[in-house]
């Protein structure tokens, strides 16, 4: 390894780091602030040093990882929202009991593991970020272990996923077992090879590792854990979930795929298709008659994965901004509306229950505008930048010609738009429930209002004025 | 700088009485009402001189603005002014102000958040009937759609859930693929031109083989006929304007419609012409259905506030037909026929709800004989009775002779047809006023005659329709260009360039 891979990895490694100060710490000393302080600041050294790491790209370091402009916008909205996650987890975690730092230890190695994925470019490396991430969220999701339904959520979350992993380490083993290597260029020389002579063993490989990343993305039919995962697990770590490793595992796929011709193998395209389209279909479908939130928006992000793997199978000129900017929208509005959750949860019970939702704006006007802003952005209404990150993708596939997904999404996503007003209707209803009176004060909620602010902010800027990013996008390269 | 700021006054004045009205209800109607007043004050001191002078150099357009928005995707802030939507924009703020001031005491509870969507509602508006790139045109198209959705599910009536709903689902999905069919055009226009740009002047003319062109043009079409709405894709409506408040049908009726009407004027037939001259009879054939179905329907209703919304059914009818007649006269009819209904049924709507406050029903089997009881309320309803049948003398009569003597030479059988539907109109109109004020009186009501507040919104609103059926003629005038313009257009006339909104690099380049 030269100087330049290991300023390359300066990121990494300064993650790496926090990891082990952070370690440290709560070996020295218990304390909650002082604990997501120093996370905080590790995650801040982390962005620090990506100007740094960025002046050496593109770089291959070592056989397994990369570091381009893609990946580093991915790592770099990893690292944001996981700053988030972290903030929401202050709030949400400030007035519990019991040991509540290695909370942010479990955060700072699976955002880690994110950050593997993003930059790997070998099945190594995408394994070994995988197994990292995966791991930490085992335990994150289950971390108020007096809680049932938590308790059940982590089970199910790690036998599915050490199965998944199984799959997936098959796939990646017959692959190998016909190309030798295991670079992602492999996959492109294999499926090079015309139709007829194309070996079964790549292919039964390649449906293999589809099986992997499709039980991360949570696409249908690989999505039956998504629904109790995000609604046993504490709304924090819902939404690290739904944002931190949807993330990395779009940038991992989008790697996997940009490399392939996809419009000179139909099949995969076809494949690809119909678990995009069957995503839109049965995640809005499904959200239509839940009762809880949580619910209703982990089928929702079934049905946004959905849109995006439209985008991705569009491969055409405008798929990888189009990729990036809908990521970057959604993982804004997951953040808001699990944040709004996170912070109207008590010890006790978890806000989930649509009925505790009934009146809010009553209460706690901000809030409900909040949320709402964030449930039209999800719905894709103007003025947020869920509409702009439509938009772009039906432009992807569009320029594409991929006409069924297309008419597929729009026609999903208006069936979408039911569940995300009724949400939006039961705050402004005119009867408030009954509900314990939240905090006013104090750091735990200027935590939790710094979140909800900056990504409002943050949504309705990209919603109305999106041209910096759209420009900076429009420049990388996978 | 003056369209942005005839968009974002009421903007502001919804977000005041967002803030305001959570203390003080009485804040947020006055701010809603100020932030309207002041609008139209702006539009008449600051369009009307443009129309009576037009300067010569910007093609129709009165007044225009371009600036960059996303040039990186071809998407410029484009707003302009012709005539035609002068008119539209003078008839939003009217009616606009008629809204506010019916549902001055109808609105008890959420007043702040019940103002702040009726404000964005009318801004959406006057952006759709503004805006030149289809980008932030259907950006406009959407924004008007949420807060319509909570006017109706909020503070609507007994069904209201169904309702907004079944309209919410109707307009979106047909929005949608109105969408694709923009980013058809887009792209069938850059692969053409090199050019990739939403820019409406430099999309019309795209040249379009048949088979796409009438795809494209179809989901234009969809989007707009929903609104209009055309048979058949109508059944959104009745729910919709039973179930919404008043100020709701009022906004419904007299201007969301009537955006449907705008698009197919402005979009469906300059940018599409050869798909358009080819779906034409299929149109009008539409057209004709829906204007008897309609008329057929609504002489067959109760419920009164669902009788008034199947005439427009009816009404909109005309207007779908006179648009794919596609000449002069009959777009001025269209034109005349856009006003007038949205005059007289947003009246009809506004004495529904004023019956509907006193009595607690809009069952017409149980009104009767209520002239003596509130006649000035009678005389009102009379007269816009009399104005949505047609009379001579009310702008309606002069909408719709236009339409039929335009689309005459086209299609006399069709003509025929439709002039049955103004026999079933004063059918049904005079029945209302015979149900409802005439008779014995079927029940005991006791109720009081119009307030000085109601007496004047409907005292507003009637001077406006004598006005236009009297003296037609500015509006003619104002509009001649405008309309010009739209029928030339597809001529293959030389579109002004658009400035620095369009990137002019390949696909390849524009995208990435």
């Amino acid at each position: 390894m030269h100087f330049a891979d290991f300023m390359a990895l300066l990121p990494l490694m300064v993650l790496a780091a926090a990891c082990a100060a952070v370690m440290l710490l709560i070996a020295a000393r218990r304390h909650h602030g002082l604990t997501a302080i120093l996370t905080l600041a590790g995650l801040a050294a982390t962005l620090a040093v990506m100007p740094e790491a960025a002046r050496w790209m593109p770089i291959r370091i070592t056989a397994l990882l990369t570091l381009d402009s893609f990946g580093l916008f991915f790592i770099a909205l990893i690292v944001l929202a996981t700053m988030a996650t972290t903030l929401l987890g202050y709030a949400y975690f400030h007035a519990w009991g019991g040991h509540r730092e290695e909370f942010y230890l479990l955060l700072l190695i699976a955002a880690l593991g994110a950050c593997v994925l993003a930059m790997s470019r070998h099945f190594a490396a995408f394994f070994i970020g995988l197994e990292i991430l995966s791991i930490a969220l085992y335990a994150l999701i289950a971390y108020p272990r007096q809680r049932a339904d938590s308790l059940e959520a982590g089970i199910k979350y790690l036998v599915l996923a050490a199965g998944s992993a199984g799959f997936l380490l098959f796939g990646m083993a017959l692959l190998y077992a016909d190309r030798g290597t295991l670079d992602f260029a492999a996959l492109a020389t294999g499926l090079a090879v015309p139709g007829q002579e194309r070996p079964l063993v790549l292919l039964a490989g390649l449906a293999l590792l589809m099986v992997g990343v499709g039980f991360k993305l949570a696409l249908v039919p690989f999505h039956m854990w998504t629904a109790d995962v995000y609604q046993g697990a504490p709304a924090p770590v819902t939404a690290f979930v739904a944002t931190v490793s949807k993330c990395a595992m779009v940038a991992l796929l989008v790697r996997l795929l940009a490399p392939l011709d996809l419009a000179a193998t139909p099949a995969l395209v076809n494949a690809l298709g119909a678990l995009a389209a069957a995503s839109m279909v049965v995640g809005n479908l499904l959200a239509l008659r839940q009762q809880s939130v949580k619910r209703i928006l982990a089928y929702s992000s079934i049905a946004h994965l959905g849109y995006v793997l439209v985008a991705i199978l569009a491969a055409g000129p405008a798929f990888v901004p189009a990729v990036m900017f809908y990521m970057a929208a959604y993982t804004l509005a997951q953040l808001g509306s699990f944040g709004v959750i996170a912070l109207h949860s008590t010890q006790e019970t978890e806000a989930d229950a649509l009925e505790r939702f009934h009146g809010l704006f009553h209460q706690r006007p901000w809030m409900a505008a909040v949320l709402t802003a964030m449930l039209l952005s999800l719905a894709g209404i103007p003025l947020t930048a869920g509409f702009i990150g439509k938009f772009y993708v039906i432009l992807a596939g569009a320029q594409s010609h991929l006409w069924w997904l297309v008419l597929t999404l729009v026609i999903t996503s208006g069936i979408g738009l039911f569940y995300y007003l009724r949400i939006v209707v039961i705050l402004f209803s005119p009867t408030p429930a009954a509900q314990a009176a939240p905090a006013t004060s104090g750091p735990a909620v200027f935590s939790g209002a710094l979140v909800l602010t900056v990504t409002t902010l943050l949504l309705v800027w990209l919603g109305t004025l999106p041209e910096s990013l759209v420009q900076l996008l429009q420049h990388v390269t996978p | 700088m003056m369209l942005i700021g005839l968009i974002v006054l009421p903007l502001i004045g919804g977000l005041l009485a967002a803030i305001l009205g959570r203390r003080y209800p009485g804040a947020a109607r006055w701010s809603a009402l100020v932030a309207l007043a002041l609008d139209l004050v702006l539009a008449l001191a600051g369009l009307l001189p443009l129309v009576a002078h037009p300067s010569q150099t910007a093609g129709p357009w009165l007044v225009e603005l371009q600036m960059a928005w996303i040039p990186s995707l071809g998407i410029g802030f484009h707003l302009a002014a012709d005539g035609l939507s002068v008119i539209l924009i003078l008839l939003t703020l009217f009616l606009g102000l008629v809204a506010v001031a019916c549902s001055w005491r109808e609105i008890g509870e959420r007043t702040g958040f019940f103002f702040f969507n009726l404000m964005w509602v009318l801004a959406g508006i006057l952006g759709v009937f503004t805006a030149l790139d289809l980008f932030l045109f259907y950006f406009f198209w959407e924004l008007m759609m949420v807060p319509m959705f909570f006017l109706i599910i909020l503070w609507g009536h007994e069904n209201r859930v169904y309702a907004a709903i079944k309209f919410f689902l109707f307009t979106q999905i047909a929005g949608l693929l109105m969408l694709a069919a923009i980013i058809g055009l887009y792209f069938v226009h850059g692969r053409a031109t090199g050019v990739y740009t939403f820019d409406y002047t430099a999309l019309l003319g795209t040249p379009l083989p048949a088979g796409l062109g009438m795809a494209l043009m179809l989901g234009f079409f969809v989007a707009f006929a929903v609104k209009l709405p055309a048979f058949p894709v109508h059944v959104w409506l009745p729910d919709a304007h039973t179930e919404a408040p008043t100020t709701g049908s009022v906004i419904l009726a007299g201007l969301l419609l009537k955006t449907g009407a705008y698009g197919l004027m402005r979009f469906v037939v300059p940018l599409f012409p050869e798909a358009a001259r080819t779906f034409a009879p299929v149109a009008m054939v539409l057209a004709v259905v829906g204007i008897l179905y309609g008329a057929l329907l609504a002489f067959s209703q109760t419920d009164l506030k669902r009788l008034v919304a199947y005439t427009s059914v009816s009404h909109m009818g005309f207007v779908m037909l006179a648009v794919f007649a596609w000449n002069e006269m009959a777009l001025q009819g269209a034109l005349i026929q856009i006003i007038c209904h949205g005059l007289s049924t947003g009246a009809l709507f506004v004495i529904v709800g004023m019956l509907q406050e006193r009595l607690h029903t809009r069952d017409l089997r149980r009104m009767g004989g209520l002239w003596n009881q509130a006649p000035r309320l009678g005389g009102f309803a009379m007269l816009f009775a009399l104005a949505s049948l047609g009379l001579p003398g009310l702008g309606n009569f002069v909408g719709e002779f236009l339409i039929l003597i335009g689309v005459f030479p086209q299609a006399p059988v069709l003509t025929i047809l439709a002039a049955a539907g103004l026999v079933a109109a004063s059918i049904y109109s005079l029945w209302i006023v015979q149900q409802a004020f005439h008779g014995t009186a079927r029940e005991q009501w006791r109720i009081r005659d119009l307030t000085g507040r109601e007496a004047a919104i409907l005292g507003a609103l009637t001077a406006a329709i004598v006005w236009l059926g009297v003296y037609p003629q500015p509006v003619i005038q104002t509009a001649r260009p405008a309309l010009e313009y739209l029928r030339q257009a597809p001529a293959g006339r030389p579109a002004p360039e658009p400035v620095a909104v369009s990137s002019r690099q390949g696909e390849h380049d524009a995208l990435r």
